[in-house]
């Protein structure tokens, strides 16, 4: 039984049902991250100085392409809901809110399939 | 929600940072972990421009290493290592939160200070590391 009015579900307003997946997945991502982001930062310090062979070297061992793979791919997900949570909690305009939603996962996704496609090429050449 | 307008303006409660609250450490903190949140997001543009010009190759590797330890490369890098750690710290003390644990404002206020010392720590660690390799 619904307990939404007729009114409200024409409208297509309040709840889509979809919230407690986002909360999960978002909190999930949050702990997956805190052990692929604490080796990412890590790994990157002990790599500066700009050395190509050896970073290059780095991507290219399975095992850290493997996770930097994950990582990037975890990232950006948790990236697109926190941004989507505060872009809805924010922007009130509506072709405003929906405009930026669009254009943030648009341009996470294309540039975390960039990250994915270099770690690849480096890994597999 | 509905979308029709108010017939009366009702009173609204203040927004938490403004002149009607003092602030406070932890509505700043909560601030602070959206605003790093939003600045890690951008500076994932870094670690996109570090893996495509490691795939594109040694020429544009250097030329992109050369900006980043530039002294305004390495100012940025310092303030994103700092958000990222940041946000990881404070985002530990969130699930901790959500499964219950330290709601209450004497533990809010302890893990609060705790989110900031750790993250601070771990930054230093971090660039010290990355200034001995």
């Amino acid at each position: 039984m619904s307990l939404r009015s007729p009114l409200s579900r024409a409208r297509g307003l309040g709840s889509a049902k979809s919230g407690v997946h986002h909360f999960w997945v978002q909190r999930l991502t949050a702990l997956a991250l805190i052990p692929l982001t604490l080796w990412f930062v890590f790994s990157v310090a002990r790599l500066a100085g700009g050395d190509y062979e050896a970073t290059y070297l780095w991507v290219h061992y399975p095992p850290f392409a493997v996770t930097l793979v994950l990582f990037l791919v975890i990232a950006f997900w948790h990236a697109v809901l926190g941004v989507q949570t505060v872009i809805e909690d924010y922007v009130g305009h509506e072709g405003w809110k929906l405009s930026m939603l669009v254009a943030v996962k648009f341009g996470l996704a294309i540039l975390g399939a960039a990250c994915v496609f270099a770690v690849l090429k480096v890994a597999l050449t | 929600m509905s979308t029709s307008k108010p017939v009366d303006k009702r009173p609204l409660s203040p927004f938490m940072i403004g002149p009607f609250y003092k602030p406070q450490l932890t509505s700043m903190l909560s601030i602070t972990h959206r605003l790093t949140g939003l600045i890690v997001t951008l500076g994932s543009l870094f670690i996109a421009g570090w893996l495509i010009s490691l795939a594109a190759g040694p020429y544009w590797y250097g030329l992109y290493a050369g900006h980043m330890l530039a002294w305004y490369g390495q100012v940025l890098l310092f303030l994103w290592s700092w958000c990222t750690l940041f946000h990881l710290c404070n985002g530990i003390r969130h699930l901790g939160w959500d499964v219950g644990f330290g709601l209450d404002i004497k533990t809010a206020y302890f893990t609060g200070y705790t989110v900031v010392i750790v993250s601070a720590v771990l930054t230093i660690a971090v660039w010290i590391l990355a200034y001995a390799a």
